[in-house]
């Protein structure tokens, strides 16, 4: 029997799409942890990013910091779009529209008359040359076993777990100021803290933004080694990201991180000890079945881990808000 | 300061120009609201022609269940936009203006259902609620250094309300594991944090014990003794006639009588608000419910009842 898929799964740990994805969740974690923002469509941004990174790249040849200030700036746009007409609304408002929005920016970026420009279903390919031209890393293979990587490979792991860990602390700062105290009342009642004289309405502005750029970043960080395709931004990534903050604890800054961590890894577990068991005959299932059955057995996870903590790992009991 | 004279208006300092009365004009008033009116669907909740608050005074706003008090306190304070309706703080315009800013320009509500943020401390609850904090604006909130010491400012007031309330003991604990009646009171001391001009409570007193009643009351009186002005909404009667200066009666959308404490209830207006016009009516004659039928337009059981007293009316044995 073949047991490289336990290294191979805790190498999950350094994919940029763990990394990516534990960045979108921080995000996430900002609108809906610490804000109550109910934002259905963290997708969508992660779309945005991407699109205006990539474009900016590939297309007009930008800089790599011009590319990231497009990025920027693409969240922000969309940030204001979802926002201005819902945020003044009741919570629900926000949901529709952000999933509905993230939708949208899916079919747009596929529909032929634009492919020129965004590549239609094959998304951009590319994007990557101006950040390895910046890889001081000796070109030589680094790794063990199995886990083997270039120097290009390492050099967006190492930047892209530096962005998540400065992005951390960013939040960390935030949520400990007189800032974070604001956002955090908004998340309980926001008349309360509309009655003692603060701007709720651009305070939750304030909050999409923030997760907004995180999640566009994430994409960068997942789509410099791999290429961009508008599939990966449907709905289905969006609850990806609140499994990983309810994995990890909503309203913590550690929690999407580990999260996004223990979900990639045991995704990976599951299939490879499935692979095993249907290559050897041991489960009545056929290796096409195995797909789903491994995100049905996640489903079951997350349930349990609802049903018996529902703070999550790193919660706090008491400020599991949904957990009433 | 004209003194009043007449019987009917004790020996205290006279608020208003002219007989008390719904509307009257007042000698120093710090609010002033004409014509606001709200209605939700075909019901009219608010209709309130003219009414003007006595600044640095006590104002008590009264009415039975339903009168619209609370709907008055939030058109004021921007949380519910009036159908029409002007009103004015010390002049400037109110009309329009956003919830937050009302609260900027010193004019703080509390809310009849309690509104305590329960997943933050007392502490964090009380430091929401001050004003002056640059650690609230994005950027400097990342340097704690440029917002650290407003901060223990802000703390220190806080600890000082909080004594005064007898919170002092809970300031770390969430505000959640707070009994009703304390959550009352922290949600009072945190509105008073911004050092507001007029303070309205809606029902400060609902749920609190007896035993610190008497000692919030001291709180509303010290207040006034500071310059704030106060306008509350309370069906208990006891705060009523023991702290408030005057007395603003509402029922079903309209103010139906204004005076002092000492003569107001005896107001018919005030007393049919109350008991409803036929409280004196004797329900148990046909005569009394006949009234009453006439009052409510039911002509069929007008008749009914016509025809009923018209029966005993007759000699017996016919
Ligand atoms: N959002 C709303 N939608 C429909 N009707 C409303 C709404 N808010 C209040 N009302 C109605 O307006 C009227 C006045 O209500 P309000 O809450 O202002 O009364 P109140 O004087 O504060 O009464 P209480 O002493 O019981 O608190 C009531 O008849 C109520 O049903
Ligand atoms: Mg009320």
């Amino acid at each position: 029997m073949d047991f490289n898929f336990i290294p191979l799964a805790f190498g999950q740990l350094l994919e940029p799409q763990t990394i990516g994805y534990a960045l979108a969740a921080l995000g996430l974690t900002v609108h809906f942890g610490f804000t109550g923002l109910l934002n259905f469509g963290q997708a969508g941004f992660m779309a945005v990013g991407g699109y205006f990174f990539a474009i900016t790249t590939v297309k007009f040849g930008w800089p790599l910091w011009a590319a990231l200030l497009a990025c920027i700036v693409g969240a922000v746009i969309f940030a204001l779009i979802l926002g201005i007409p819902t945020l003044r609304l009741r919570a629900d408002y926000l949901s529709i529209v952000t999933i509905a929005a993230a939708e949208i920016i899916r079919y747009t970026v596929k529909t032929p008359d634009i492919s020129p420009l965004t590549g239609g279903s094959d998304g951009i390919n590319g994007s990557s040359d101006g950040f390895y031209a910046l890889d001081p890393l000796p070109d030589i293979s680094y790794g063990f076993g199995v886990l083997r990587y270039t120097n290009d490979g390492l050099w967006i792991r190492i930047v892209g777990w530096l962005v998540v860990i400065l992005a951390a602390l960013l939040v960390r700062q935030l949520m400990r100021s007189p800032w974070g105290r604001i956002v955090k009342g908004i998340r309980e009642d926001e008349d309360a803290v509309r009655s003692l004289g603060k701007n709720v309405t651009w305070y939750k502005m304030q909050s999409l933004i923030l997760g907004g750029i995180m999640g566009a970043i994430a994409t960068v960080i997942v789509i410099i080694p791999t290429s961009l395709q508008p599939d990966n931004y449907g709905t289905q990534t969006t609850f990806f990201l609140y499994t990983i903050i309810l994995l990890g604890g909503a309203t913590t800054v550690l929690g999407p991180i580990v999260g996004s961590i223990i979900f990639w890894v045991v995704l990976q577990l599951t299939d490879g000890i499935l692979t095993l068991l249907v290559t050897n005959h041991l489960l009545p299932i056929t290796s096409i079945q195995q797909g789903p059955i491994r995100f049905i057995l996640v489903g079951i996870a997350l349930m349990l881990l609802v049903i018996f903590r529902p703070q999550g790992i790193f919660g706090n009991k008491r400020e599991a808000h949904f957990s009433a | 300061m004209p003194k009043a004279e007449s019987a009917s208006t004790p020996a205290v300092e006279q608020l208003q120009k002219g007989e008390p009365g719904p509307g009257v004009p007042k000698v120093d008033p710090i609010l002033i609201a004409h014509g606001v009116k709200r209605t939700f669907g075909g019901m009219t909740a608010v209709d309130v022609e003219h009414v003007e608050i006595p600044r640095g005074k006590i104002t008590a706003l009264i009415g039975p269940n339903g009168a619209g008090k609370t709907t008055f306190f939030n058109l004021l304070t921007g949380f519910d936009k009036p159908d029409t309706g002007t009103w004015s703080l010390d002049g400037d315009s109110l009309a329009g203006v956003p919830a937050y800013k009302v609260s900027r320009r010193g004019m703080v509500r509390t809310f009849q259902l309690t509104k305590a943020l329960s997943l933050l401390s007392v502490m964090e609850n009380m430091r929401l609620g001050a004003t002056g904090q640059s650690g609230e604006r994005f950027f400097p909130a990342l340097f704690k250094g440029s917002w650290r010491k407003r901060e223990d400012e802000i703390t220190a007031q806080a600890l000082e309300l909080l004594a005064r309330f007898k919170l002092d003991t809970k300031k770390d604990d969430y505000a959640a594991s707070l009994s009703g009646g304390q959550r009352k009171l922290l949600e009072m001391a945190r509105a008073l944090m911004s050092k507001p001009r007029l303070v309205m409570l809606d029902e400060p007193m609902a749920g609190v014990n007896p035993a610190l009643t008497q000692s919030l009351l001291g709180h509303v009186l010290n207040l006034k003794n500071d310059g704030t002005t106060v306008l509350f909404v309370e069906h208990d009667m006891h705060m009523v006639q023991t702290i408030a200066d005057w007395v603003i009666v509402m029922a079903e959308g309209r103010i139906v009588a204004e005076g002092y404490p000492a003569t107001v209830m005896q107001d018919q207006a005030v007393i049919d608000a109350y008991l409803g016009a036929h409280h004196d009516t004797d329900l148990g004659s046909l005569t009394g419910q006949l009234e009453v039928a006439k009052d409510l337009d039911d002509s069929f059981l007008v008749d009914e009842i016509k025809s009923e007293i018209a029966e005993e009316e007759k000699p017996d044995g016919e």
